[in-house]
C-alpha cells in the first residue's frame, strides 16, 4: 500500500508498493478500451503540470491521464510564466499552492527539486524527471509493459544501452528491475557510465555484443545529443556503428526478446528504424501503457491520506 | 459474537426464488443480461444465471462490474482501493441489466455501480438483485429481488461465503460495538 503523498522516485518505493501501482495501472488499461475512457475518482481535483523542461510526451501523457480521471489540468510553461521574470522556485510552489492545487507533476534539470517541493508543500508532489536522478513513472510503465509480455520480472534479463550518464530513465529502470529481481545490463561506452550506478548491483559491458546476448528485454536509451558538448564520443557515426541497436545485434538477444524505448527515438543513432517498427518493438505499448500508470499513480496518491 | 443466519440449503432456495422472481417480472430472459458487482456479487450472478439457464433452458449473458473508480470514499477510507476486472460480454444498450450484489446496506455501492454501467452504454432498465437487504439506506435505492431482510444495526458486520457448487454457503452475522 503506499505509504508517501509522493512519488519521489522508485528509490523510495518497496516492492510491494510498485505491484499496487502496476495492478492498478491494468484497471485503468481496460478503461482506456472502452468508448467512454473516462472515470470520476479525482473530479474537483486540480493538477498542475510544472514543467521547467522542454517536455512533450510525458507532460501530454499527464495531463490526459488527469483528464481521464475527471480532474482539471494546469499546465505552468516556464517560457511564459513569471520565472523568466525572476521569481524563486519557492514561490511559485506556494502560489500553485495557493490556486488550490491538489497534485503538482514537476519536471526540473536539477536533481531534488521535487524532493524539496514535498518538504515544503503538503499537497502531492509527482516526479515527471529531476535532472540525472528519477523518472519514476517511466520505470513504472516499462514494468507494467514488460510483465505484460513475459508475465514476471524475476530472472528476467534486461540489456539497457546508451547514455546512462544523462539518464534519468536508466537510474529508475535499475532501481525498478533489480528490486523486483531481474538482472540488469548496462551497455554504454565508458565515458557514458557514471561511476556510482556499479554498486547498483548492475554488469556492466562496454561491448554491445556482449551485452545484447541471450537479453530478454532490451531498452535502449535516447542519445541525448543537447547534453554531449563535452565530446564522450567521437561521432553519431561512430556511435550507431558500435552501440546502435540493428536487426544484426538484436539477433543475439533471445529470439522473443522485446526492444524498448522512452521516447523521443534518434532513428539511425541508438536504433535503426528497421527494429524501431520491427515485430519485437513495443515502443507504443509503452505509450499507451504510461497513460494508464500515470492515472494509477494520480489515483493512488489521491487516496493517501495526508 | 458471531451468529450464523443462512446455511447453504436457505441460501440455494433464496438463490432458486430469486432466479423465478426475475423470469416471472422480465417475462422470460429475452434482452436480459446480469452483471455481478465486484467481488461479492461476481459469484452470485453466476449461481443466479445458472439457476436461470436452468429454468429456462437458455443461456443469459452474464458479466462482472468493478465499481473502484466510481467510489465516493477514496479520500475517507482506511484501506486503500485495489482494482478488481470488469467483464461486461455484451452491449448493455436497451438491454434489461440486473446488478448483482451479495450485500445491499448503504446504497452507495449501487449508486456507484449504475454510474459504472451506465458509462458502458444505456440500458433500458436496471434492476437490482441482493441476498442479503441489512437496511440502513442512505440513498434512495431499493431491492428489486432480495434473498432475505435481515434487520441489523449500524456496527454489525454481515460476512457473505459462497462458492461455485453452493455446498460451503453460509451468511454470518458478527455482532458490532454499539
Amino acid at each position: 500500500m503506499i505509504k508517501s503523498k509522493d512519488l519521489l522516485g522508485i528509490k523510495e518505493l518497496t516492492t510491494e508498493e510498485i505491484y499496487h501501482i502496476v495492478d492498478t495501472a491494468s484497471g485503468f488499461k481496460d478503461v482506456l478500451k472502452r468508448d467512454i475512457k473516462k472515470v470520476p475518482p479525482l473530479r474537483g481535483k486540480t493538477v498542475v503540470n510544472l514543467f521547467f523542461e522542454p517536455s512533450t510526451r510525458t507532460r501530454i501523457s499527464f495531463e490526459l491521464a488527469a483528464k481521464r480521471l475527471s480532474a482539471d489540468v494546469i499546465n505552468f510553461s516556464i517560457p511564459t510564466s513569471s520565472v523568466v521574470k525572476g521569481e524563486t522556485l519557492k514561490d511559485t510552489a506556494l502560489t500553485i499552492k495557493a490556486l488550490g492545487a491538489d497534485f503538482v507533476v514537476i519536471r526540473h534539470s536539477s536533481a531534488g527539486v521535487p524532493h524539496f517541493l514535498s518538504r515544503i508543500l503538503d499537497i502531492s508532489i509527482i516526479n515527471a524527471g529531476d535532472g540525472a536522478n528519477e523518472h519514476p513513472t517511466q520505470a513504472l510503465l516499462d514494468l507494467f509493459t514488460v510483465l505484460s509480455y513475459k508475465r514476471k520480472i524475476k530472472g528476467l534479463t534486461i540489456a539497457i544501452i546508451g547514455d546512462i550518464t544523462h539518464s534519468r530513465v536508466a537510474r529508475s529502470d535499475i532501481y525498478a528491475f533489480t528490486k523486483l529481481g531481474a538482472k540488469v545490463r548496462l551497455i554504454c561506452p565508458p565515458t557514458l557510465l557514471p561511476a556510482e550506478v556499479r554498486n547498483l548491483g548492475i554488469e556492466v559491458f562496454d561491448n554491445a555484443e556482449e551485452g545484447l546476448k541471450k537479453a530478454d528485454v532490451i531498452m535502449t536509451l535516447r542519445l541525448q545529443l543537447e547534453r554531449q558538448s563535452k565530446g564522450f564520443f567521437p561521432s553519431l557515426e561512430e556511435y550507431f556503428y558500435l552501440y546502435g541497436l540493428t536487426v544484426e545485434r538484436l539477433r543475439l538477444a533471445k529470439s522473443d526478446a522485446i526492444v524498448m524505448h522512452p521516447g523521443p527515438m534518434n532513428r539511425g543513432v541508438e536504433i535503426e528504424s528497421e527494429v524501431a517498427d520491427g515485430p519485437q518493438s513495443v515502443i507504443l505499448d509503452q505509450v499507451t501503457n504510461g497513460l494508464a500508470v500515470r492515472m494509477a499513480v494520480l489515483y493512488l496518491l489521491a487516496g493517501v491520506k495526508k | 459474537m458471531s451468529k450464523k443466519l443462512l446455511d447453504s440449503n436457505d441460501i440455494n432456495r433464496a438463490i432458486r426464488r430469486m432466479a423465478h422472481e426475475i423470469i416471472e417480472k422480465n417475462k422470460g430472459i429475452d434482452g436480459l443480461c446480469l452483471v455481478g458487482i465486484q467481488k461479492g456479487g461476481v459469484l452470485l450472478a453466476k449461481r443466479l444465471a445458472s439457476e436461470i439457464e436452468a429454468i429456462e433452458n437458455a443461456t443469459i449473458d452474464v458479466g462482472a462490474l468493478d465499481i473502484t473508480f466510481y467510489r465516493d470514499d477514496l479520500n475517507t477510507k482506511e484501506e486503500q482501493p485495489v482494482v478488481k476486472r470488469t467483464d461486461i460480454p455484451c452491449t448493455i444498450n436497451n438491454k434489461t441489466v440486473v446488478l448483482v450484489d451479495d450485500v445491499l446496506f448503504t446504497g452507495r455501492s449501487i449508486r456507484a455501480a449504475m454510474d459504472a454501467l451506465i458509462d458502458f452504454g444505456r440500458p433500458a432498465f436496471i434492476q437490482l438483485a441482493v441476498l442479503i437487504d441489512r437496511g440502513h439506506r442512505e440513498l434512495p435505492i431499493r431491492a428489486d429481488y432480495a434473498g432475505k431482510n435481515i434487520p441489523t444495526s449500524f456496527n454489525d458486520r454481515i460476512e457473505v461465503f459462497l462458492d461455485e457448487e453452493g455446498k460451503k454457503d453460509k451468511v454470518v452475522l458478527i455482532a458490532g460495538q454499539n
